[in-house]
């Protein structure tokens, strides 16, 4: 019995390593805020959310496959969030059996042990039956109607009736029936429990009733040690027993354990959701094309981290980026570029794990993998340099880098002066883009941003920042070549609000009367 | 130790043959089979049940037949040279062709199998225990694990038990063994009355080999470990009147083996004596690998002796009578004058045992007295070696002992030209010039007059 929701043929594993670059991706996109409101203050779901989200799904069919299990999963919201309640609480059941992995363990204690939990599992496993019955014919994706078809197939009412009678058995009323071989030095040895043939009233008068085929003897009620003997003899005689039952009941533990896990996934995208509704922000199913041309075209795309936190909602931009190997944005500081890229990596990350986006529109080439490096402020506090700090993060990168990859750049190679940086930029982005990856590249030199603009590439997109002509910032981003100037200037202003000429001025004047 | 080159010979062909892997791999397989045949026989000397001790002793007797035809199978496969077990191969061809050996094997393979088809059922109700034969009935485990496996996600732990297994039976255990041999008597009675009928089963000669060819298979898995990190070892050449002895690439085995342990390197050395020259002389830095040179000379000399591959890619040896070994002593002794009368006890009980056959291997003796009694004795003793016309090894701090004439060669231990704090661990023939390597030490460490003026003028 495989749950199957997050893949359409393979399990969801919750610890396999997240890719590379994961932490600086969490870091540079803000991730944790994403999580966050994912998990509503749920360890596990953060935990899932942020394997989910890594763990980028890199073609068109798994995406699709996603995008319809959540599209039930929005459309009833109250069902799964019965489905995750049945699967938690039949996980609780666990506690129940620490000590099975203690040192004073038996065969007998495990038995029991395992029994009680059978006991616990069966109802959570009637009550999963429930609802398949109540509610399947409300679900259209292929995940959910295989799903629900397994669990009224496999959780028959014959099957539940099996299970009972195990239970009834496993009390061994009429004793225990052992077989064994000769062992080393004539010792019993491979000891098993077997089920007596007949099963009625009396059946161990009618196994022994022949002469000559068995023999008995009693154990005196005063030979202690005897008596000891007798229940090592039934210890190891229900010993595979005992095995068998317990890994059983972990076997069904972790079918709850994977359903849990897999359902995670979508009540993250539902607490998500709910959370965006109230703000009235939008959200989109992406396109993601399976192509190996670069495709990026979106309406009201918004950064879904800043509007997490933020009170209002956030202005969403247009990009028409379709065919562009490289995507170059300059303009105003301050101006809504860094943010503006956020949102791209952002949803990009989200559509290729199967979620919605924060957008209108949103279509997208399928990438094989998603790259950020961004400039880090918390760097000057390092002991190697900051230039050494930084390659050496796109060294790592380009380690792992492969073509039909996307590369964020934010700011990078800024770390030392202008010329410099800039030739070592154009180096580095030239190559990545003879190499099949896409590049975004936010960029404050102007050196590095015109070098691009010369080449007049057809594939080459350059973006601004929007500044009005009274210095204002829109945070709209439209298409726009580099200026020679930033601006710089204006933050400053408004940050000291003070006239930055008379301020240098002043410290002229003072540097000479120092003298 | 051997005496005779003929002896010696016997034992480096048996060395040869068990160079090769599938003779070793034979050997080894019937060792471990002999070792745990002595190890059923000894528990069932310790058991108290009958049937028990016969159990054992059935297993015992199983162990020792598929070791000897094991390897009388292999060892028939294998291309032998050596004398040794050539004429061993045909003993074991006939051993275990003979009616005695034949029967055995037949007999303990019947008695096997009968025991092995016994299956039994034990049913407990509270106090009462039936025991009857096993009847067909359904393994229960099988049929829980089968009604639950479709939940499986992955693979889960076990939760067997692991119980303590005793040899021993307890009386429960001894009563449903008793009921078990009523059921099935034809088998019982068998395995009674073959214990009572085979008692001195083992065969002299190969119980003789087993412990004959351990001393072989350890050396050669010893030098081995060695060899692998790129030592080389060989038969030596043994003459037992040529005094030209000689040696590439060879080591202290010894300081190889825990070395090799460290995973560090071992220096090699080379040397010879050749015409009238009988005696190395050792001088050079301390730490330089002298003791270790005197060593290596000694153990050439008695591994040789013992048959044995010596360290080294090539090596001529002498076939000594004796080899005596005079080193400086740890213990403490009150005085000066106590510790060089102890040494000269010795030394006197040494050259008395000596013959002009003997190998004599002297270690910074006379280290403790003044260098004027140690050049005095020095010279004595060595005196007293070249009269003798013996092989050895004299190390001392004594530049003046390493030109005493044709019969003694001057080897000294060197340092890195570049850095003479470094040692080589090479020895190298040439004359003594502890005075070089001393002031050169002293630049180093900023003592010589000029550094130490400097030194001294900044304050």
């Amino acid at each position: 019995m495989k749950v199957f929701l997050m893949y359409r043929d393979r399990d969801f594993d919750v610890s396999r390593p997240l890719p590379a670059n994961s932490e600086a991706m969490i870091q540079d996109l803000e991730l944790n805020t994403l999580f966050r409101a994912m998990a509503d203050d749920d360890k596990f779901l953060l935990e899932v959310a942020r394997q989910a989200v890594l763990s980028s799904l890199v073609d068109a069919p798994s995406i699709m496959y996603r995008q319809q299990v959540l599209k039930d999963c929005l459309e009833h919201p109250s069902v799964i969030r019965e489905l995750y309640d049945v699967a938690v609480e039949a996980i609780r059941n666990e506690k129940e059996s620490w000590w099975l992995s203690s040192y004073f363990r038996s065969p007998s204690l495990i038995l029991s042990t395992s029994t009680r939990m059978l006991e616990l599992f069966l109802t959570s496993l009637i009550r999963l039956r429930r609802i398949a019955d109540d509610n399947a014919e409300l679900f259209h994706s292929e995940g959910f109607t295989r799903f629900f078809k397994m669990i009224k197939e496999e959780l028959n009412d014959q099957y539940f009736a099996i299970i009972q009678n195990h239970l009834r058995r496993l009390k061994f009323e009429d004793g225990t029936l052992i077989s064994a071989e000769l062992g080393k030095g004539l010792k019993g040895s491979n000891y098993t429990l077997r089920r007596p043939l007949e099963e009625r009233q009396g059946w161990t008068e009618r196994l022994f009733r022949r002469r000559g085929s068995s023999y008995s003897f009693e154990v005196a009620d005063r030979d202690e040690s005897g008596h000891e003997s007798l229940r090592e003899l039934y210890e190891r005689g229900i010993n595979r027993v005992a095995d068998a039952l317990a890994r059983s009941t972990n076997h069904i533990l972790s079918f709850f354990v994977a359903l849990r896990t897999e359902l995670a996934f979508y009540i993250g995208c539902l607490n998500l959701y709910d959370r965006l509704a109230k703000k009235g922000e939008a959200i989109c199913m992406p396109e993601p094309l399976q192509v190996s041309e670069p495709i990026l075209s979106s309406r009201g795309l918004y950064d879904v981290c800043l509007s997490l936190r933020t009170e209002g909602k956030v202005v969403g931009n247009e990009l028409h980026a379709d065919k562009m190997r490289l995507i170059v944005i300059t303009g105003a500081n301050q101006g809504g570029k860094s943010t503006f890229l956020r949102s791209i990596g952002l949803a990009q990350l989200m559509m290729q794990c199967g979620m919605y986006v924060p957008a209108e529109m949103f279509r997208a080439n399928i990438c094989t993998g998603i790259f950020t490096h961004f400039k880090r402020e918390e760097d000057t506090t390092m002991k190697s340099g900051k230039l050494d700090e930084e390659l050496k993060r796109m060294s790592d990168i380009a380690d792992q880098i492969r073509p039909n990859c996307v590369l964020l750049c934010n700011e990078s190679f800024s770390s030392t002066n202008e010329r410099e940086g800039s030739e070592i930029g154009r180096q580095v982005i030239r190559a990545f883009l003879e190499s099949g990856v896409k590049v975004l590249l936010v960029t404050n030199m102007f050196e590095l941003a015109h070098s691009f603009y010369e080449l007049r590439g057809e594939d080459i997109l350059f973006l601004r920042a929007e500044r009005l002509p009274d210095g204002r910032r829109t945070f709209r981003i439209t298409e726009g070549e580099p200026l020679s100037t930033s601006h710089g200037e204006d933050l400053y202003r408004e940050i000291f609000g003070i006239d930055e000429q008379k301020h240098n001025r002043e410290a002229y004047a003072k540097a000479q009367s120092d003298r | 130790m051997l005496s005779d080159l003929n002896q010696i010979a016997y034992r480096h062909e048996v060395f040869k043959d068990l160079e090769g892997k599938k003779l070793r791999q034979s050997i080894a397989n019937f060792a471990k089979g002999m070792h745990m045949m002595r190890e059923h026989l000894a528990q069932s000397e310790k058991l108290h049940y009958e049937y028990q001790k016969a159990s054992w002793f059935l297993d015992a007797i199983s162990i020792y037949c598929d070791s000897v035809e094991s390897l009388t199978q292999e060892i028939s496969l294998v291309n032998l040279t050596s004398r040794g077990f050539q004429s061993f191969r045909e003993y074991l061809k006939s051993y275990t062709k003979s009616e005695r050996f034949r029967s055995l094997v037949d007999e303990t393979r019947k008695l096997k199998d009968m025991l092995s088809k016994v299956k039994y059922c034990i049913h407990i109700r509270g106090s009462r225990v039936t025991v009857s034969r096993y009847g067909g009935q359904p393994d229960y485990g099988i049929e829980v694990a089968e009604t639950f496996r479709k939940f499986q996600q992955g693979e889960v732990k076990t939760y067997l038990t692991v119980f303590h297994e005793r040899a021993e039976m307890d009386h429960i255990e001894g009563r449903i063994l008793d009921l078990v041999a009523r059921l099935f008597p034809d088998v019982f009675l068998e395995l009674k009355e073959y214990y009572a009928r085979h008692h001195d089963f083992i065969d002299q000669i190969i119980s003789r080999f087993d412990r004959e060819v351990q001393f072989y298979i350890a050396y050669l898995e010893f030098i081995e470990t060695l060899m692998s990190t790129g030592l080389k070892f060989c038969y030596p050449g043994i003459s037992d009147r040529s005094k030209e002895v000689w040696a590439r690439e060879t080591f202290d085995l010894a300081l190889a083996a825990k070395l090799a342990r460290e995973h560090s390197n071992v220096v090699t050395n080379d040397f010879y004596l050749k015409g009238r020259e009988r005696i190395f002389v050792v001088s050079g830095p301390n730490q330089g690998g002298k003791t270790t040179f005197a060593r290596t000379f000694g153990q050439l000399h008695y591994l040789a002796r013992l048959g044995c591959l010596v360290p080294g890619s090539e090596a001529q040896l002498f076939l000594c009578d004796n080899i005596l070994t005079h080193f400086e002593r740890e213990e403490h002794i009150e005085n000066l004058r106590g510790k060089l009368q102890d040494e000269l006890v010795r030394l006197r009980k040494i050259m008395q045992q000596a013959t002009s056959n003997s190998i004599i291997i002297m270690n910074e003796s006379f280290a403790s007295t003044t260098v004027k009694d140690a050049l005095f004795l020095g010279k004595e003793v060595l005196i007293q070696i070249i009269k003798k016309d013996m092989l050895g090894v004299y190390v001392t701090f004594i530049d003046e002992l390493s030109s005493l004439g044709e019969a003694t060669v001057s080897m000294v231990s060197t340092v890195a030209p570049d850095n003479p704090a470094k040692r080589t661990y090479k020895l190298v023939r040439k004359p003594a010039d502890g005075k070089a390597y001393a002031m050169a030490i002293a630049e180093k460490y900023g003592l010589t007059y000029e550094a130490l003026r400097r030194r001294m003028a900044g304050k």
